[in-house]
């Protein structure tokens, strides 16, 4: 047992990390919130370039995964950069077409989501969410209703969320790419595979907001003293970072149950939402709490995290789902039984041969 | 990066298992902190040791098996799995053993662990002194030398286990001159009923002498009785005080059994009540609601985030790094994990919540009520949350020292 992550997966995530640091990820933000893609799509690119969106597509479609675990790392990093755009999504929809097992679909799609070249949204009509984000931005919206897949028409118009750069719609119309079991089965696949990228971008989200909120402590005095020395900052900030620091390796070990195909991984994946949601959202309320009226503004760039905290904690999987989740076969369960299942895994139980 | 067991761990799981079944007793042990449960749980010392199971992270030659980290995590999720009884010798053997590994002589350890493994010998922790909590370095007890040794005088208190045990372990300053408060203490071992010693037990919110007061009147302890050099005592002490020991003082074994005992509540409390179902008379059976059932979610996400957080910690050690501030974070985590967890069982228990451990109708709680007691002290000792949050915003986020 090895439970940390290697020196290439701390690499990926450093050069992610710099290159989203170098590419004033804010103005790309700021711009997708009313509707200019332009800069969130070079980032796109790059990002493709740089593998992430082939880590949810299987190598004989031309991608490089699926790898859980690295999808986990590359989402941290966007959700620290507050990248705007449909990545879950499309990473979701990847997931899907693979698990689907149909294979003119998917060689029509993966090939070119692995190279960044479409990118897509999904809607998961049930259990999920009546809306797919960002349709204006991609140029395709999948939208699954019980066992029927759509390949969806247009969208209605932009439903505005609380965080400008997630523009949410509802798919409409189209035509049927695929219906029955199996699509079913595909669907609680991808919830499980959307909860996880979007567990893994809350943490990061929350990452940032510590450390800038930290960052501002530090350096904004009161009383002739920086704020940060006084006590009722310091224990706010630790509490903050122990949300987070105890998310993290939940998020790691979902991952790995999702690469394992573990039966426990949907009450994996449930847990890390939750952990990683809350404690997303618990480094937004700290950061707009210590950055004082400051912080309640649009125009100070910390909003573009703040904003986007909630709307994570709830997506692919609210809190109350994810709880009734741990408790029962995990998201995709039908929730009917809530009495199945539940316990704490013990480390690894012994495997038959 | 993966969470497979090696092969060793599931040697050390079946061994574990098999022997915790045959030899965990069927009806719980009273309670540790009163004298009966005192002399029945140094009984169970001396069952594990006699079959080498009371501390197996040791080496072999101090009653040990060698086991690594990960390996003693295994035997403690086993152990509490099993429902095993509370480890009266903890104190000995998660914060006076560590320290003996590290600066201890060899005589000290070939004369102190041997009866401190077998439950022989059973340590209090002698920190707190009355003028000195949070502010451990303005202590005040003196150690004066003498011929051979020295005199401890001075008082202690809130010591654990110090009721009923036989010897105990702490800091004295033994140099009033020294500069700064945390110079000139010295880490002293001293018996319990040696002529000087006048103990006091004190009893915790339920009554029961969990902790006492340990008056010293020129107490002689021998040279060597002192641990390191004398005057260099609180780096003694704070060396062990993270480090592998952050990551083991509170194993998550212990948080995973808990936790899954809760669900095991919950699901006789949100379902019918079934014959025999002793926490379900029948009035209350299905009177759960989903503000409940998240609770149940919680602590067992929070079960598993703290395993997980451990492994994290084992895997950075083996890998050759240090854990220092983070142990501080464990420390918030488990302690108001534990209450947290406790609360929701009481609330699952309805009216039943309130009862006494020793109340008539209470078997059927499962030992929650002394739990709940027992973790209300969490947040409190081992250097308060408060300490903790300072040390994790001063050390782990580099934000300035301030007024404590």
């Amino acid at each position: 047992m090895r439970f940390l992550l290697d020196d290439e997966q701390r690499e990926f995530a450093r050069t992610l990390d710099d290159m989203l640091t170098a590419a004033d990820t804010p103005a790309a933000v700021r711009d997708w919130a009313t509707g200019d893609h332009a800069r969130g799509r070079e980032l796109w690119a790059r990002l493709a370039d740089a593998g992430v969106l082939a880590l949810a597509v299987p190598e004989r479609h031309d991608g490089l995964g699926p790898l859980p675990l690295e999808l986990t790392v590359a989402l941290t990093e966007l959700g620290r950069h507050a990248v705007p755009g449909p990545y879950v999504e499309t990473v979701t929809v990847a997931a899907f077409l693979d698990r689907l097992g149909d294979e003119a679909t998917a060689t029509t799609w993966l090939p070119d989501i692995a190279a960044g070249q479409r990118t897509v949204s999904l809607a998961l009509l049930t259990p999920a969410s009546p809306y797919a984000l960002d349709p204006d931005a991609a140029d395709a919206v999948f939208a699954v209703d019980g066992d029927t897949l759509r390949l969806a028409e247009s969208a209605d118009e932009i439903q505005p969320s609380a965080d400008p750069a997630r523009r949410l719609a509802r798919p409409r119309g189209g035509t049927v790419l695929a219906q029955g079991p199996p699509v079913r089965a595909a669907a609680a696949h991808a919830l499980n595979v959307a909860a996880l990228a979007t567990a893994a971008q809350s943490l990061g989200l929350g990452r940032a907001l510590l450390t800038r909120t930290v960052e501002y402590a530090r350096q904004r005095s009161q009383f002739g003293v920086p704020i940060g020395s006084f006590q009722a900052v310091k224990h706010r900030l630790a509490d903050t970072l122990i949300g987070l620091e105890f998310a993290q390796p939940l998020v790691h070990s979902a991952a790995l149950a999702l690469a394992a195909d573990d039966p426990a991984g949907g009450r994996e994946i449930a847990a890390a939402k939750v952990a990683a949601g809350e404690a997303a959202y618990v480094a937004s309320r700290t950061a707009l709490q210590l950055h004082g009226a400051l912080g309640y503004t649009e125009e100070l760039d910390l909003s573009l995290w703040i904003r986007k905290a909630r709307p994570l904690r709830d997506a692919w999987g609210t809190p109350a789902a994810c709880r009734a989740g741990v408790l029962a076969d995990g998201l995709a369960g039908d929730g009917t039984d809530d009495r199945a299942g539940g316990r704490v895994a013990a480390g690894r139980p012994e495997r038959s041969a | 990066m993966d969470l497979d067991s090696t092969p060793q761990q599931d040697t050390v799981r079946r061994e574990a298992r098999a022997w915790l079944s045959a030899r965990v007793p069927t009806t719980p042990l009273p309670s540790l902190e009163t004298r009966e449960g005192f002399a029945a749980h140094r009984e169970w010392e001396r069952t594990l040791h006699a079959d080498r199971w009371s501390v197996v992270s040791w080496p072999e030659e101090y009653g040990g098996r060698g086991c690594s980290v990960l390996e003693w995590l295994t035997f403690e999720e086993e152990y509490y799995a099993a429902g095993a009884p509370g480890r009266v010798s903890q104190n000995g053997i998660n914060l006076l053993a560590p320290t003996l590994f590290e600066h201890g002589t060899d005589e000290q350890r070939a004369r102190v662990l041997p009866p401190m493994a077998s439950g022989e010998v059973i340590w209090a922790q002698a920190w707190s002194e009355p003028e000195a909590g949070s502010d451990l370095a303005s202590l005040r007890s003196t150690a004066v030398r003498t011929r051979g040794g020295w005199l401890l005088s001075g008082q202690k208190t809130w010591s654990s286990r110090a009721a009923f045990a036989d010897r105990a372990f702490g800091l004295f300053r033994s140099d009033p001159d020294a500069g700064k408060p945390h110079h000139g203490l010295t880490y002293v071992m001293f018996p319990l009923d040696a002529n000087g010693v006048t103990v006091r037990p004190i009893g915790r919110l339920d009554g029961k002498p969990a902790f006492a007061e340990i008056f010293l009147d020129e107490v002689f302890v021998p040279d060597q009785d002192v641990i390191g050099e004398p005057g260099r005592g609180w780096r003694v002490a704070m060396s062990t005080a993270s480090n592998e020991r952050g990551l083991t003082l509170r194993s998550p074994g212990r948080f995973t059994a808990a936790a899954n005992r809760l669900v095991e509540l919950w699901r006789r409390r949100a379902g019918p009540a079934g014959p025999g179902d002793p926490a379900g008379p029948a009035g209350l059976a299905g009177h759960v609601d989903t503000a409940l059932r998240d609770r149940v979610a919680d602590a067992v996400i929070g079960a598993r985030a703290y395993q997980l957080f451990t492994y994290a910690g084992a895997a950075r050690l083996a890998a050759g790094g240090a854990i220092g501030a983070e142990s501080s974070l464990n420390k918030v985590f488990w302690s108001e994990y534990d209450i947290a967890l406790h609360e929701t069982a009481l609330d699952l228990l309805g009216p039943y919540g309130e009862l006494a451990d020793h109340a008539g109708d209470s078997p059927g709680h499962g030992g929650w009520t002394e739990g709940y007691t027992f973790a209300l002290a969490g947040p409190v000792y081992a250097g308060s949350n408060e300490i903790q949050r300072d040390i994790i915003a001063e050390r782990l986020l580099g934000l300035p020292k301030g007024r404590r």
